[in-house]
C-alpha cells in the first residue's frame, strides 16, 4: 500500500501516523509538508494526522483547509484515493467539506484524554472491514473539540446510509448521537476522532487499531 | 476601511463555552443571568473598493464554519466609532 501523511504546521501525530502504516504496510508512507501542491504518483492512501494543526487558529481545522496540499487532496479523493483524517484530520475534513459537520468545543470544556469504549457500527467500507459489525473495541481519545454536530437531516442521512461508521459506547464529548467516526457518501474518506494509530501493538497496550489499518491493505488488495 | 465581522454560534447550537462562562458568573454570584453565548469578532482593515458581497464571500470560505455559526459584518459607517 502506498501512502501519505500530510504535515501541517502543528501536527503532532504526523509521526506515529508513519509508525503505523509502515508497521501494517510494510512500507514508509511519504510525508508530505502542506505547502506541497502535489502528491506523489499511485498513492493508495491519505492520511492526514492529528495535532493542533497552525495553532487551531480561528476554529480547528480551518487554516490547514486552505492549505495548498489540501487542493490536491480533495482531487485526490475525487479520484477515489483514500483518505483518513484522525482527530486534527477529522477537523481538517470537514472545514475541507470532504466530510459533512462540524467539530465543536467537547460539551463538558474539558481536554479529554483517555482510551474510550467504541461501537463499530458498519463494518463494511474499507476502513472498517477489518472489524464485525457491532462489535465493541477500544481506541484512546486526545481532543478539544471532539464534539461532531450536524443538522438533523445529514445526521439521519448519515445513519441510513451506513456512513456512521464509529459510534462511543458512553458520552465523549457531547457528540451528536455519539458519533466517532464518519465515511463520505463515495465511501473513500473517513474521519474519526480516535487514534487507530496509537493502538497498534502490544506494547501500546492495546492494538485495536491496527485492523483499521489492515481493512484498508485488504481493500486495496494488498492483504496483511 | 475598518469592517468588523461577529461570529455567533447558530440557535440551537449548544455552545459549551458560553455555558461555562455562565456558571462562572453565578459563581460570582451575578443573579439574574439567563443565558451567555460566546462568539467572536474578526476586525478587518480593508481597501475602499473592498465590497460587501467580497466580504461576505471571506466569511462563507474561512471566518464563518456556516454549519455551525452565524455571522453579521459591520461597516465602519455604522459601526459607532471604530477607533483610529
Amino acid at each position: 500500500m502506498n501512502s501519505a501523511v500530510i504535515v501541517f504546521p502543528g501536527s503532532n501525530c504526523d509521526r506515529d501516523m508513519a509508525e503505523a502504516l509502515k508497521l501494517v504496510s510494510g512500507r514508509a508512507p511519504a510525508m508530505v509538508w502542506h505547502r506541497e501542491s502535489e502528491l506523489p504518483d499511485g498513492l493508495d492512501l491519505i492520511a492526514i494526522p492529528g495535532g493542533f494543526s497552525y495553532g487551531d487558529y480561528l476554529r480547528a481545522g480551518a487554516m490547514a483547509a486552505q492549505a495548498p496540499v489540501m487542493r490536491a487532496v480533495r482531487e485526490a479523493a475525487e479520484r477515489g484515493v483514500f483518505v483518513l483524517g484522525v482527530c486534527n484530520g477529522f477537523q481538517v475534513l470537514t472545514e475541507s467539506h470532504l466530510l459533512p459537520g462540524a467539530l465543536m468545543r467537547n460539551a463538558g470544556i474539558s481536554f479529554v484524554c483517555r482510551d474510550v469504549p467504541l461501537i463499530v457500527e458498519n463494518s463494511q467500507s474499507a476502513f472498517t472491514g477489518g472489524y464485525e459489525a457491532g462489535e465493541r473495541i477500544a481506541l484512546p481519545v486526545a481532543h478539544h473539540d471532539g464534539n461532531y454536530q450536524a443538522d438533523a437531516e445529514t445526521l439521519d442521512r448519515l445513519e441510513g446510509e451506513g456512513r456512521v461508521a464509529l459510534r462511543y459506547a458512553d458520552a465523549v464529548n457531547g457528540s451528536a448521537r455519539d458519533i466517532a467516526g464518519i465515511i463520505n457518501d463515495a465511501g473513500n474518506v473517513m474521519g474519526l476522532m480516535p487514534h487507530p494509530e496509537r493502538a497498534v501493538e502490544p506494547a501500546h497496550g492495546n492494538s485495536d487499531g491496527r485492523r483499521l489499518f489492515e481493512g484498508l491493505l485488504e481493500a486495496v488488495g494488498q492483504p496483511a | 476601511m475598518k469592517t468588523r465581522v461577529y461570529v455567533t454560534l447558530k440557535n440551537g447550537v449548544l455552545d459549551p463555552q458560553g455555558k461555562a462562562i455562565h456558571h462562572a458568573l453565578e459563581g460570582l454570584g451575578f443573579s439574574g443571568v439567563n443565558d451567555v453565548r460566546a462568539g467572536k469578532l474578526i476586525e478587518l482593515d480593508l481597501d475602499p473598493q473592498v465590497g460587501e458581497a467580497e466580504v461576505e464571500e471571506m466569511c462563507r470560505k474561512l471566518l464563518a464554519n456556516t454549519v455551525i455559526e452565524n455571522f453579521r459584518i459591520e461597516r465602519a459607517e455604522s459601526a459607532g466609532s471604530p477607533g483610529a
